[in-house]
């Protein structure tokens, strides 16, 4: 039996009237040594979340990515294991990571414990010793995640589409190979430490339950003595993509297959970025969206397809992504074309429009509704030298996009024929089926 | 160094329960500190209660639920959420299935009406069910066939440490199993299981709690009365003499280990088992653990190191049996019998020796750190109390459980390690057949 068809008896409620935008009580300051500090109020919880981003574009890839597991192994004052207790005494816990733009150290600990958890980053930051046994340690555990890396797909799939899109780009390569990493002494970590790890330049963002001038306060007590003045290092901007063969990577016995789309893309301040955003959602971007109802919802062909615009200092890019059944490979890739040409070509409907525009509204209210949400979102605006105010201007952008403008996106970002596409799977099984629809450039699979 | 405690915080979200005539549980906690609501409806029903010949059906079935139901087109909820601003999901749990939406509060009726009416009944169809036993098949072979280490630890080590059916079986489910599944079978399982007496509906955030209980009231109010079915008892006879078992994962580049120790029932035994989740941070929790300190950092025998309570690791949200569990991956070459020697020494030394100066107090505070973290998320606290109201219908212990957790003892702690004993322990070894 299965549940009749009866025609719709109950209304959809409406919606009630929209809240505005409100952002939260914050303050900021400039330190002497060139830190900036920002602080932004959100009492619910008695925590405080901790971001410090430091420019990091162009670092030694193997060197800054065993930095970033060995900053906080040790220092004049304390050991690594004392370190990792004194954080976790005050329900506290920092970890550092890098990417192609930034070193990021990052934590949350309760609010009664941020002195010390101050203290503590600033006794790392100034003087990280690098102990030769931790390094060792720590460069034997990296080798082992970039190997334990290179088995997924998902790793696979990314070395390989950042290599097609940046070519000579620093971008173009952002996992160092293992015997790069295991050439790593702890001289010279010590030396990219002194290079690199600076203030001036720097932004350490805190949300939680604090007052922001307090707050504001305590970090120049804590921080106002790290000390250097970074050379300023700028990348240059990436360069544009250029479309091409599709690139097949082998990765034999593979049951699916990573597609994976780059589009071209603007920043967050460009004028066409709203109307991109819109274009993108309508595409792919969100679950009620073209493509996820066309090879999700309506042929099976794939579990969780993605669709986002990626924001780093040097430039933009839209990535599409699908993991399809082998069997799938070619008409899931078809239909993916088809999407991006249809939107490329045709504007979208009047009411899937608002449906993405209230989504992307909707989106901006719910990320800044917990403290680990506003934190991420104030550190990666700082990264683009934004401050939480431009959410109220790209909200009023969301809002104004008309569908002309949002059709124009599409037709110049979203185009098929922009593409540049990578699919990573057993070629042997998919290679004939993508050939009929372009031309097909192999590369075996590598790390 | 001295061992000054941190005092650690206690939250006072407010909580409102009530019952509607046909048996529908509500929990209500407003908090009106930003404009957005999470609602989650909780089924009492999860892997453990899927019929033998079809694993993966409540997974399935999870599905299906949003597959459009009485005034709802395929693809309507998904649409109608996001076109309110918000996100949505749905999880499958060993004892419950969630359905959830945060949205910006001014979609409160939208999202009573959406989860009311799938709950007056999902449209089961055969183009339906074909549909997603394909996406279903994806997301395993994503998650599972096609990455290293699928399924480690929860799908392989369960079937160690257990013997029947309900607990033993792979929850995602054989290919075989759900491309037999029927349109009639999920019509049965629904009846069955998504019953008013089965669920629990919780509504965090911005919300009036008059005008909410007015909503619910008006949306759920006429869904049709059926009970909650009997829950059977799951329980299984503790080990009486170590078990281990391993496979080779053909992509895998390194050796891993999972071991499971059975803890005392986490509704009717809550302040012994409490222990027992302390004791899993005690252990593992961080650098200056004890098992992180001593594997990873000063014999470099394991690569990481994981322990926590439950097989899908949320220790609120699981009834008995369950057990904690340690997973290690090692270097390659490892050797899984050094490791597993090393932990049970290390579980001697704490059950003999004791805890070190302030080596509790300072787990115990990063544990309330996590626990405050997850409830600030307005969902979050939604979805912790629908489950806490389903399995002990006491959904304010979410406000006590940071200090619940600082309250454990140093001696409840050496007990629950005395009890992880090399005979109590079912253990899943995973060969690397993967290319180096």
């Amino acid at each position: 039996m299965t549940t009749p068809t009866l025609p719709a008896r109950r209304e959809l409620p409406p919606l009630g009237p929209i809240t505005r935008l409100k952002l939260p009580r914050q303050a900021e300051r400039t330190l002497p040594n060139g830190l900036t500090v920002i602080v932004v109020r959100r009492p619910a919880v008695p925590l405080v979340e901790v971001r410090l981003g430091v420019p990091f574009g162009r670092a030694h890839l193997a060197r800054g990515a065993l930095l970033a597991q060995t900053l906080l192994a040790g220092t004049e004052r304390m050991s690594a294991l004392r370190i990792a207790a004194e954080l976790q005494k005050v329900g506290g816990g920092l970890s550092a990571g890098v990417d192609p733009d930034r070193l990021m150290l990052s934590g949350v600990g309760l609010v009664t414990g941020l002195d010390r958890m101050l203290e503590i980053m600033a006794d790392v930051l100034t003087g990280a010793t690098y102990p030769a046994d931790e390094v060792a340690t720590e460069r034997a555990h990296l080798v082992d995640r970039i190997e334990m890396a290179q088995s997924q797909p998902s790793h696979l799939a990314r070395v390989a589409l950042l290599r097609r899109i940046y070519g000579r780009h620093p971008y173009a390569v952002q996992t160092p190979q293992p015997d790069q990493v295991r050439a790593v002494r702890p001289a010279a970590l010590r030396t990219l430490h002194a290079e690199r790890v600076h203030p001036n330049g720097a932004v350490l963002v805190l949300v939680g339950d604090v007052q922001p001038d307090r707050a504001l306060d305590a970090v120049e007590r804590a921080l106002g003595g790290w000390r250097g003045d970074g050379r300023e290092v700028t990348l240059p901007p990436t360069p544009p993509l250029e479309p091409g063969p599709i690139r097949l990577v082998d990765r034999p016995g593979s049951v699916q297959s990573s597609l994976r789309i780059a589009l071209p893309a603007v920043g967050r301040t460009h004028p066409d970025h709203a109307a991109l955003q819109l274009a993108n959602l309508v595409f792919g971007g969100y679950f009620s969206s073209r493509w996820v109802e066309n090879i999700r919802e309506d042929k099976g062909y794939t579990y969780g397809p993605h669709a986002m615009v990626e924001h780093s200092a040097a430039g933009s890019v839209l990535v599409a992504g699908a993991d399809v059944a082998t069997e799938v490979t070619g008409p899931a890739l078809l239909e993916t074309v088809y999407e991006l040409g249809r939107l490329a070509s045709l504007p979208p409907g009047e009411e899937e429009l608002e449906q993405a525009r209230r989504y992307a509204l909707g989106s901006l209210q719910l990320g800044m509704s917990t403290q680990a949400g506003l934190a991420s979102l104030t550190s990666a605006y700082a990264g683009s030298g934004l401050r939480l105010d431009f959410l109220a201007e790209h909200a009023a952008r969301l809002a104004k996009a008309t569908v002309e403008d949002v059709a124009e996106a599409a037709a110049r970002y979203l185009a098929p024929a922009r593409a540049a596409t990578v699919v990573l799977g057993d070629a042997e099984r998919i290679g004939p089926g993508l050939a009929v629809l372009a031309p097909v450039e192999s590369e075996p699979a590598s790390t | 160094m001295a061992a000054r405690r941190s005092r650690i915080p206690a939250t006072k979200y407010p909580v409102e329960r009530f019952t509607l005539d046909n048996g529908l549980r509500v929990v209500l906690t407003p908090d009106r500190s930003a404009p957005v609501i999470g609602v989650a409806v909780v089924y009492d029903v999860g892997i453990r209660s899927e019929p033998e010949g079809r694993t993966g059906f409540a997974h399935l079935f999870e599905h299906l639920m949003f597959q459009g139901s009485e005034n709802l087109e395929k693809l309507a909820h998904f649409r109608h959420v996001q076109g309110a601003g918000g996100t949505f999901n749905g999880s499958t749990h060993l004892d419950y299935t969630d359905y959830f939406e945060t949205l910006p509060s001014n979609a409160l009726e939208r999202a009573l009406f959406l989860e009311a009416d799938r709950m007056r009944g999902p449209r089961l169809t055969e183009e339906n069910l074909r549909n997603q036993v394909d996406v279903v098949k994806e997301e395993i072979r994503v998650n599972v066939l096609n990455r290293p280490y699928g399924g480690f630890p929860w799908l392989t080590l369960s079937p160690v440490m257990f013997d029947t059916y309900p607990n033993a079986h792979d929850g995602y489910g054989s290919f075989d199993d759900l491309e037999s599944a029927t349109v009639d079978e999920a019509v049965d399982f629904f009846r069955r299981y998504y019953a008013c007496g089965n669920a629990v509906l919780a509504v965090s955030g911005d919300v009036d709690v008059a005008e909410a209980t007015e909503l619910i009231r008006r949306h759920f109010g006429d869904v049709e009365a059926r009970p909650a079915p009997v829950r059977p008892d799951f329980g299984e006879p503790d080990l009486t003499a170590e078990r281990r078992q391993s496979y080779t994962d053909r992509l895998a580049p390194m050796p891993a280990v999972a071991s499971a120790w059975r803890v005392p029932d986490p509704i009717t035994d809550f302040t012994t088992y409490l222990a027992y989740v302390v004791l899993a941070e005690v252990l593992t929790d961080g650098d200056a653990s004890r098992l992180v300190e001593r594997l990873v950092q000063r014999e470099r025998t394991v690569t990481s190191i994981g322990g926590y309570l439950g097989f899908m690791g949320d220790p609120f949200d699981v009834r008995d049996p369950t057990a904690l569990v340690l997973q290690t991956h090692l270097p390659p070459g490892g050797d899984v019998d050094k490791v597993l020697r090393t932990v049970d020494e290390e579980l001697d030394r704490l059950a003999t020796d004791g805890l070190t100066d302030g080596e509790l107090a300072r787990t115990q505070a990063r544990m309330a750190t996590h626990l405050l973290r997850d409830t600030d998320a307005v969902l979050g606290r939604a979805l912790r109390m629908a489950v806490l109201e389903q399995q002990r219908g006491e959904p304010g212990l979410l406000n006590d459980l940071p200090r619940l957790v600082g309250e454990v003892t140093e001696e409840q702690v050496r007990a629950a390690a005395a009890t992880l004993r090399p005979e109590r322990r079912a253990s899943i070894e995973v060969i690397p057949g993967g290319a180096r």
